[in-house]
């Protein structure tokens, strides 16, 4: 059997002396939607770092198609869009010079496709105002127009509805499911309630320490 | 749904090293010429202490002549400080840093580009400027040159340099004094051979040295702090 796109083995993570997740299993195969979930603090942002290789100090395993993260990383970064809680989003540049530069990065696009995907996610008639005369939700709009310019494989994002209106987070949740659809992988953290079918949940209340889990009951009653 | 073909890219679809630095080098340099007025702060600083000195010391243009050369190298090095502080900052607080790690371009490659646009956009205008403000020091004519050729290569290894101590405590609130500390000694050799060599020329001797000296210490910086830089980079974001 072909190795899992991306699995996690025995995933062990520490922050400041504190355990926040241990002995993460977990294996991604193409067409999957995985939904990390868990309380504020409890190492979701971490796990993704880990799965962006920004962070290394975690124990355990992470494998892309069989090959440790850390000697296929080359290859993995090919297949890598992120998108984190701070965006790289420069208020300074324009929405569409942001996008020539990110998509630079990975893969060049031409302004017809940049100004497509400006209208895609409903910056039509901003593409040249600068950053920070636009809103937050507009600023958010516009790293995720990365997501319709992007032929990356696998999509990390971090809190992607933050600050996005509703009617937003629906044609993003479509443009999620396209993408599982055409055998690419999603990894998210969220608050909201996903309305989408098939979404693999990572619940990492599950891999706390049983300790720990006992004294923040204890705390709280 | 295992049996879906996965969406995977070959590595070799991936823009070439040069096209990322392009990319990135011409995204800081409109960013600069936005930000008007971080380019002009060093040039304004340089000229305000050189304005400064001949009211502090003397206005006789022999006491002048003399310190000259070691004044406005000084002044050079200090002003370029200034600005160093800011040159992954904002990179590092909106997130684009970890896009930069996070891209399949090489990170020696955007970290040359960042400290390219850095250089062109403080250290060339501080070269440019400095002979200008060598006539209010009296610096003697056959110093100009020698100042110009010296501070343009000085100005690149300062880039270099500096742009190493701003990686390190770019994940720091106030690394402002530790970027200072960490950079200074590395400094001193710069400001050493760059200074003497503008006073050779204004006593008469011969210069070739020190430049090619300076010439070596820029060659080496260009193939090395972008390794350092890259590095201290990587594990400001990892502490983060």
């Amino acid at each position: 059997m072909a190795p899992a796109l991306i699995e996690l083995t025995n995933l062990h993570c520490e922050r400041d002396q504190r355990v926040l997740f241990s002995g993460v299993n977990f294996s991604i195969e193409p067409g999957d939607i995985v939904q990390i979930e868990g309380p504020n603090g409890s190492g979701k942002t971490t796990l993704l770092r880990a799965l962006t290789t920004l962070s290394p100090d975690y124990e355990g395993e992470i494998r892309w198609q069989g090959t440790s993260l850390v000697d296929s990383s080359a290859d993995y970064y090919a297949n890598l869009l992120f998108i984190g809680h701070f965006a790289g989003v420069k208020k300074t540049l324009t929405p569409r010079e942001n996008l020539q530069w990110l998509s630079g990065l990975h893969q060049p696009a031409d302004v017809t496709a940049i100004d497509h995907a400006l209208h895609a996610v409903g910056l039509y008639g901003y593409e040249d105002m600068p950053g920070y005369q636009l809103s937050a939700g507009q600023q958010r709009r516009i790293a995720l127009a990365r997501l319709h310019l992007s032929t990356a494989c696998v999509w990390v994002l971090d809190e992607p509805f933050t600050a996005i209106d509703h009617q937003g987070v629906s044609e993003l949740e479509t443009l999620l499911s396209t993408h599982a659809r055409r055998g690419g992988v999603v990894i998210l953290t969220t608050h909201q309630a996903l309305s989408l079918s098939g979404v693999k949940s990572l619940n990492l209340t599950h891999y706390q320490p049983k300790f720990a889990a006992t004294t923040a009951q204890q705390v709280c009653s | 749904m295992s049996q879906l073909p996965p969406l995977l890219r070959p590595l070799a679809t991936v823009p070439s090293a040069g096209q990322g630095f392009w990319v990135l080098l011409r995204r800081d340099l409109t960013i600069g010429f936005r930000q008007r007025g971080d380019m002009v702060n060093p040039i304004v600083f340089f000229l305000i202490v050189v304005t400064m000195m001949p009211l502090g010391i003397s206005p006789s243009a022999q006491t002048l002549s003399m310190l000259a050369p070691g004044l406005l190298w000084v002044i050079a090095l200090l002003a370029s400080l200034l600005s160093l502080d800011g040159l992954f900052r904002t990179d590092y607080e909106d997130g684009s840093l970890e896009q930069l790690i996070a891209s399949p371009q090489p990170l020696y490659f955007l970290v040359l580009a960042k400290v390219l646009a850095h250089w062109l956009t403080i250290g060339l205008p501080l070269t440019i400027v400095a002979p200008l403000l060598g006539v209010l020091l009296s610096l003697p004519a056959q110093g100009y040159v020698p100042l110009w050729l010296s501070l343009f290569l000085g100005t690149g290894i300062l880039s270099l340099i500096g742009a190493i101590g701003a990686a390190l405590t770019v994940s720091l609130r106030k690394g402002g004094l530790l970027l200072s500390l960490i950079i200074m000694p590395l400094y001193v050799p710069v400001l050493i051979f760059g200074a003497s060599a503008v006073r050779s020329a204004v006593e008469g001797l011969a210069i070739g040295g020190m430049l090619a000296i300076l010439g070596a210490f820029l060659s080496a910086a260009i193939v090395l702090a972008p390794l350092a830089i890259s590095g201290a980079l990587k594990m400001s974001v990892q502490n983060s």
